[in-house]
């Protein structure tokens, strides 16, 4: 660390952040959160169903089975979403920082699927996952944190976002939220994880629904209202009957996550991003 | 429906087919063809322009996969099945070319359904998400067609006792659809 006009900086080699980043994305292929482990094994004590329990057996099994054969549990290995922390007094060198962590994307993705194409109409595949959606974050602090997810899209393809008038209230998002689990029904691998993201603009919302399905199974949103609306659209769901890879039971979603913010006196934007039932997201500290 | 699996095996006779229902669990051998979005809407064009498939399809059964690149030693990584209402739009040329089954996981949208009975032909759903699973039962696998297209090539699978269930049968049947009520 170096004193600079009386702050203390900090040096991160942009190699470093390519080493850890690789490191991060080709374990998080692999080895499933804990979290999630937990809630699965517990869903599988809930479900009712006989073939809805069988099913989560299954995961149980091909979780296990990622874990020690170091596979992707699933080849939709998806898109990397990075969400990178950078503390103010963290200067990087060595490079460009965002050439270094498509080649850590480039890296890990080289055992897995390929699964970007270049323009979503010519669609000419990239041929190495490249590039990942990364969202940047400028905090008080030394401290780079990387978090990523490697999102896969059956379940983004189910996901939805509205633009609701205030008038439609808790009730009004409620429904949304239920509506749109049951319509993407067996297709987007239940049970899901559902990221609900509340309040500020078309661009952020879907965002805030994403930061959602960041968040640990079995944690609740800090602001009591919220996690009440949690646990009533959790409850809301798996009354829908869906069940795992919609065959029918008990247990249509692991969670339901909230994340709210401000927004105008004119909306109440909901953005419901779903999760398929198994969330391949991971996280470092540099 | 029949909880104990019955084996089926590949190219799908109409006599195969009508003897399975809604419900039904089945162990599939024999091969198989991948074929996902971009596969599909080449094979499509190709037919439609008169020329000839790069796959047999009368009896065939598609698997709507893209799997993941083999390991050392493996035949095929992990190879799930993908959404496959998504095939939906090029589902109705392959019927008429006689495809007896397809593979996948979740909805197919009513034209399909009805087309499943008027050709005779089933859809089947594996469990999404199980895809090191579901590899165990691929005994071999080589890219047959549209090898430019990366995961999403043709590849001609041998598959053990591929574990499925019946979605829609040739009467209608649509095991989405039986609702779920607690005992």
């Amino acid at each position: 660390m170096a004193e600079t006009s009386g702050h203390v900086e900090r040096t991160i080699s942009v190699d470093f952040v390519r080493r850890k980043l690789t490191a991060l994305l080709s374990q998080a292929a692999w080895q499933l959160p804990e979290d999630y482990l937990a809630a699965l094994r517990q869903a599988h004590e809930q479900e009712i169903a006989p073939l809805g329990q069988e099913i989560i057996r299954l995961l149980l099994v091909n979780a296990d089975r990622a874990q020690a054969e170091r596979l992707p549990s699933c080849q939709d290995t998806g898109m990397a979403i990075l969400f990178i922390e950078v503390g103010q007094e963290v200067r990087f060198v060595g490079g460009d920082v965002n050439t270094a962590i498509e080649e850590a994307v480039r890296q890990a993705y080289r055992p897995l699927r390929k699964s970007v194409v270049a323009d979503p109409l010519l669609r000419q595949n990239t041929g190495d996952n490249t590039p990942p959606i990364v969202h940047y974050a400028i905090v008080p602090g030394h401290h780079v944190r990387l978090r990523v997810m490697l999102k896969g899209f059956g379940a983004e393809l189910m996901s939805r976002l509205a633009m609701f008038p205030p008038s439609v209230g808790v009730e009004g998002v409620k429904r949304f939220v239920v509506e749109t689990v049951k319509e993407a029904g067996p297709n987007a691998c239940p049970p899901v994880i559902v990221g609900v993201g509340l309040g500020g603009s078309f661009d952020t919302v879907a965002l805030l629904a994403k930061r959602a399905l960041m968040r640990p199974l079995g944690t609740s949103n800090p602001t009591p209202h919220l996690a009440a609306l949690e646990q009533e659209l959790l409850e809301d769901i798996n009354a829908l009957g869906i069940g795992p890879q919609g065959f029918g039971g008990t247990v249509t979603a692991l969670g339901v996550h909230v994340v709210a913010a401000p927004t105008h006196i004119a909306a109440l934007p909901v953005a419901v991003n779903l999760n398929c039932s198994a969330p391949r997201r991971a996280e470092v500290l540099l | 429906m029949t909880m104990t699996p019955r084996p089926l095996r590949t190219p799908l006779t109409d006599e195969d087919v009508a003897n399975v229902r809604a419900g039904d669990m089945v162990l599939i051998s024999g091969t198989l063809y991948t074929a996902r979005d971009a596969a599909h809407q080449r094979l499509v064009a190709a037919l439609a322009e008169g020329h000839p498939p790069p796959i047999p399809l009368a009896g065939q059964v598609i698997y709507y996969v893209g799997p993941a690149p083999a390991p050392p030693g493996r035949p095929i990584g992990p190879a799930g099945p993908t959404t496959s209402g998504r095939m939906d739009p090029y589902t109705i040329p392959l019927l008429e070319r006689g495809v007896k089954g397809f593979i996948g996981k979740g909805h197919r949208s009513p034209p399909i359904k009805a087309a499943f009975v008027r050709y005779r032909a089933v859809y089947f759903a594996t469990v999404g998400g199980a895809a090191l699973l579901l590899a165990d039962h691929i005994v071999e696998a080589r890219v047959v067609a549209y090898e430019d297209l990366g995961p999403e090539a043709i590849h001609e699978l041998v598959v053990r006792d591929f574990p499925a269930i019946v979605v829609n049968d040739i009467y209608g049947g649509d095991a989405y659809e039986s609702p779920f009520t607690t005992p």
